[in-house]
């Protein structure tokens, strides 16, 4: 008895026959093609992600000027005003259609009066002067401790920037590019592409005590340019500093000590820790700058390890003897 | 042209794209920089299970709560609306339904017949209001609006965000986030097999007002005299609720869907006529009702004879920071979730087995994710029950005369992990970022002899426990990833008289 499921086969055609033959003959192929491609010793595909290095974003030295501007007053944006101007002017450092990059510190959720971050309109008069120096874009941006957001809205900096006409960037977990700092201690590490997009990099530190690192001014300020685990820096602070020093060589460095931050640092956030300082140390030479402001925390270059060894480096001058300063007072 | 377009059937329509966007819109303004004193958990506080759930467990309609007022008597005159016009959850099952059965062949009179199955929500009703009643506040876990909150803030938003990178600025993470976004598509995809099977058969809000619309003064009325019998009506249904014969009151959902679809214009909306059709109320047995309140009076032991929360204190369970005393906590939490899309660092998160099997989906924070950010009393300000209390940044600060600051744990050290301690190694990042002032954290230097035989000064750490207010964030920026070698637990939590360890604090 022939089976119940009993439909057949139809019968192959010659050229059926031949056009499934080659069907198969070209799959085969295919599956060889694709293990020559891609046969590999290695259990997964290495991909060569780019490694960038810092720019330089040092404008030529002119010995005609002073080395630091040091004003003192109680109106921020005059006095950044007067002492990028005792340096040579905001022309000196920004030149038309530039992309600036600002740096200040706005790593705490906290507000300006607490002098945990730059102060707003510190940050605010320099982006006015990058724009009337016809900068094509003002950014400014920090990889903060505290939820970026928060920092960045309640420091007071997001609005002043705003105002003045420039732009915050804020960075988001793709925006960090491996770079390599060449340093001691830093090799590799996650940095904020911002930094290889813009031309020109403007720091903006404020002066604040640091319970390791004794002090956090402009060359700890550098800390925020990187992102990944960067609490391990702990573990060698002063290599770490000088490294970033060295990597990283701003146009400019204003430090802020409109508001010091004594004690408490770097968080603070009691106002009894705060000393008013009522002033701007502007100069291109970021060593200087640094030794320059370690009298509002009264402390001397010889107690901070990774000033001298910066210097050491080459990165700049300690000497403040050696330095012409201009102070003045508006 | 205008009234051909303005039909019944397209004003709701125009209700439910209005209202599901508002809750999208709601929900995404529930963010630090977007609040602005908006009403972001309208939606729950519109929910009128939430606020008799949470007023049998606690006694008060809370502020907010009392909106779900308009929802009650709206639904004592008009019947069930809120399932087809206003819930986001309804609105997503019924496009979810109509997408996945268009272009199935598929017979649309038979899936939209009334079936049985349907009484069961009244069942789940009996059994979750039985609990909140004994004071087990467990309807949040099958409450459409909480549930659809909560899938939102752990699984929509967080989901979009991954492939688009437009909602936050660094991707959140959610403890058991996986399960909760798997839990809100199996409940979407089930509409491939009956359309709406959750309204229609386990929503216990859909129960509530299936009860409460027993007898609505306007109705979807049937003309027996007009009517031929072509069941055409139940073509678009959405609650299976028989319009083609005796209607079931409790199940209509007034979509006025079979108002179009009638030929013989035999449906409509008003007041009954002469030769209007019989109804039915409520559908649902009575002993069945009466036995599933029962289980819940069973379960009730069950459920407290176990360790949670609330019988000891579990060194996880960190509560955010305003959270009443963790008995009252239990009793007001609804699982929503508004506190986890809030919270800036992500430290929120729903607890799986922490709290108890009570406490599922209730907010904890898990520091080696985010920590309490100093200045931030968001998560009190969005909760719709009151289990976290708004809160001042003043009052969390302890700033004024004679005030303390809130606490919500204690960090402790782990001396074999810590570097300093461990491995006289420099570090204290912790104490760097101890955001009291006072720092909570302080540290001796120590001069100690390395390996080598050579001599190191090192700052080695220490908790000053009447300091520390437990925010974490010396926990989360431990360089020790996996576990830290500081970790919070909830000991000494402000708002506990027995989770206190100090005697003289």
């Amino acid at each position: 008895m022939a089976s119940r499921n009993n439909k057949t086969e139809k019968i192959v055609s010659r050229r059926e026959f031949l056009q499934k033959t080659a069907s198969v003959c070209g799959l085969a192929a295919a599956a060889g093609l694709w293990g020559y491609t891609f046969y590999s010793k290695e259990p997964v595909r290495r991909s060569d992600t780019k490694i960038y290095t810092f720019r330089d974003y040092r404008v030529e030295d002119i010995k005609t000027y002073p080395h630091l501007a040091v004003v003192k007053g109680t109106d921020a944006e005059r006095l950044v005003r007067a002492a990028v101007d005792k340096i040579g002017g905001i022309g000196r450092f920004v030149r038309p259609g530039d992309k600036v990059l600002l740096k200040p510190n706005v790593a705490w959720d906290r507000q300006p009066e607490q002098a945990a971050n730059t102060n707003p309109l510190v940050v605010a008069a320099v982006v006015k002067l990058c724009l009337e120096a016809r900068a094509s874009e003002v950014w400014v941006t920090d990889v903060s401790v505290n939820d970026p957001i928060r920092c960045f809205a309640r420091s007071g900096v997001e609005d002043a920037v705003k105002k003045a006409g420039g732009r915050i960037r804020l960075t988001a977990e793709n925006d960090f590019a491996a770079t390599n700092l060449k340093g001691e201690s830093l090799k590799i590490w996650p940095v904020s592409r911002f930094y290889h997009e813009a031309d020109k990099l403007i720091n903006l530190p404020v002066a604040k005590h640091h319970s390791l690192s004794k002090c956090t001014m402009g060359m700890k300020n550098l800390y925020g340019s990187l992102g990944g685990q960067r609490n391990r820096l702990h573990q060698d602070i002063n290599t770490s500093i000088a490294d970033l020093a060295t990597a990283i060589r701003p146009t400019l460095t204003i430090l802020d000590a409109t508001r010091v931050l004594m004690r408490n640092g770097p968080t603070g956030g009691n106002l009894a820790d705060v000393f008013i300082g009522n002033t701007i140390v502007a100069g291109t030479d970021l060593v200087a700058v640094e030794s320059y402001g370690l009298r509002f925390l009264d402390l001397k270059a010889e107690d901070i390890p990774f000033i001298a060894m910066a210097e050491k480096r080459g990165v700049g001058i300690s000497d403040l003897k050696s330095l012409n300063i201009a102070e003045i007072t508006i | 042209m205008m009234a051909k377009l303005l039909t019944l059937r397209n004003i709701r329509r125009i209700y439910a794209v209005f209202f599901f966007m508002l809750f999208v819109l709601l929900m995404w303004l529930t963010g630090f920089r977007r609040m602005k004193g908006y009403e972001t958990p309208l939606f729950i506080e519109l929910d009128p299970l939430v606020a008799i759930a949470s007023f049998l467990t606690s006694w008060t309609v809370y502020k907010g709560l009392a909106f779900s007022i308009i929802i009650i008597a709206c639904t004592l005159f008009f019947g069930r609306f809120f399932c087809s016009w206003v819930c986001p959850f309804g609105i997503v099952n019924q496009v979810a339904g109509s997408i996945f059965n268009k272009l199935r062949a598929v017979d649309t009179v038979a899936l939209n017949s009334y079936r049985p199955l349907y009484r069961l929500k009244y069942y789940i009703l009996a059994l979750l209001l039985s609990l909140a009643a004994l004071g087990s506040l467990q309807t949040g876990l099958l409450d459409p609006i909480p549930l659809i909150t909560r899938s939102f803030a752990i699984s929509v938003f967080p989901g979009v965000n991954y492939n688009s990178g437009l909602i936050y600025l660094k991707q959140p993470i959610f403890h058991g986030g996986t399960l909760l976004g798997i839990l809100f598509l199996a409940i979407v995809f089930a509409n491939r097999f009956l359309p709406r099977f959750w309204c229609r058969a386990v929503c216990p809000l859909g129960a509530l007002l299936g009860l409460l619309s027993f007898s609505p003064v306007l109705r979807i009325w049937r003309d027996v005299d007009r009517c031929t019998d072509c069941r055409k009506c139940l073509a678009h249904c959405h609650g299976g609720c028989d319009p083609d014969a005796a209607l079931k009151t409790s199940e209509c959902h007034l979509c006025m869907n079979c108002i179009e679809d009638c030929p013989e214009d035999a449906i409509h909306y008003g007041l009954q006529k002469p030769s209007s059709s019989v109804q039915v109320s409520v559908d649902a047995s009575r002993r069945r009702l009466i036995e599933s309140a029962v289980a819940g009076v069973v379960l009730f032991p069950v459920l407290r004879s176990t360790i949670t929360s609330k019988t000891s204190p579990q060194d996880r369970v960190i509560r955010p920071p305003g959270s009443i005393a963790e008995g009252d906590f239990m009793r007001r939490c609804i699982k929503c979730g508004e506190c986890m899309k809030v919270c800036p660092t992500n430290a929120i998160q729903p607890a799986l087995l922490e709290a108890g099997f009570e406490g599922i989906w209730t907010p904890i924070l898990i520091n080696s994710i985010g920590y309490c950010e100093y200045n931030c009393v968001l998560c009190s300000h969005v909760c719709p029950t009151g289990a976290i209390s708004p809160l001042t940044v003043d009052k969390k600060l302890g700033k004024g005369q004679g005030q303390k600051p809130l606490k919500i744990g204690t960090a402790f050290y782990d001396r074999g992990r810590c570097l300093p301690w461990a491995m006289n190694i420099d570090c204290i990042v912790c104490e760097e970022v101890c955001p009291t002032s006072p720092k909570a954290i302080w540290f001796e230097t120590v001069e100690v002899r390395l390996r080598d035989g050579s001599l190191k000064k090192l700052k080695r750490p220490f908790i000053d426990t009447n300091l520390c207010i437990g925010c974490g964030i010396c926990e989360t920026k431990c360089p020790i990833r996996d576990r830290a070698a500081v970790r919070v637990t909830s000991i000494g939590e402000s708002r506990s008289v027995i989770n206190q360890m100090i005697l003289k604090s």
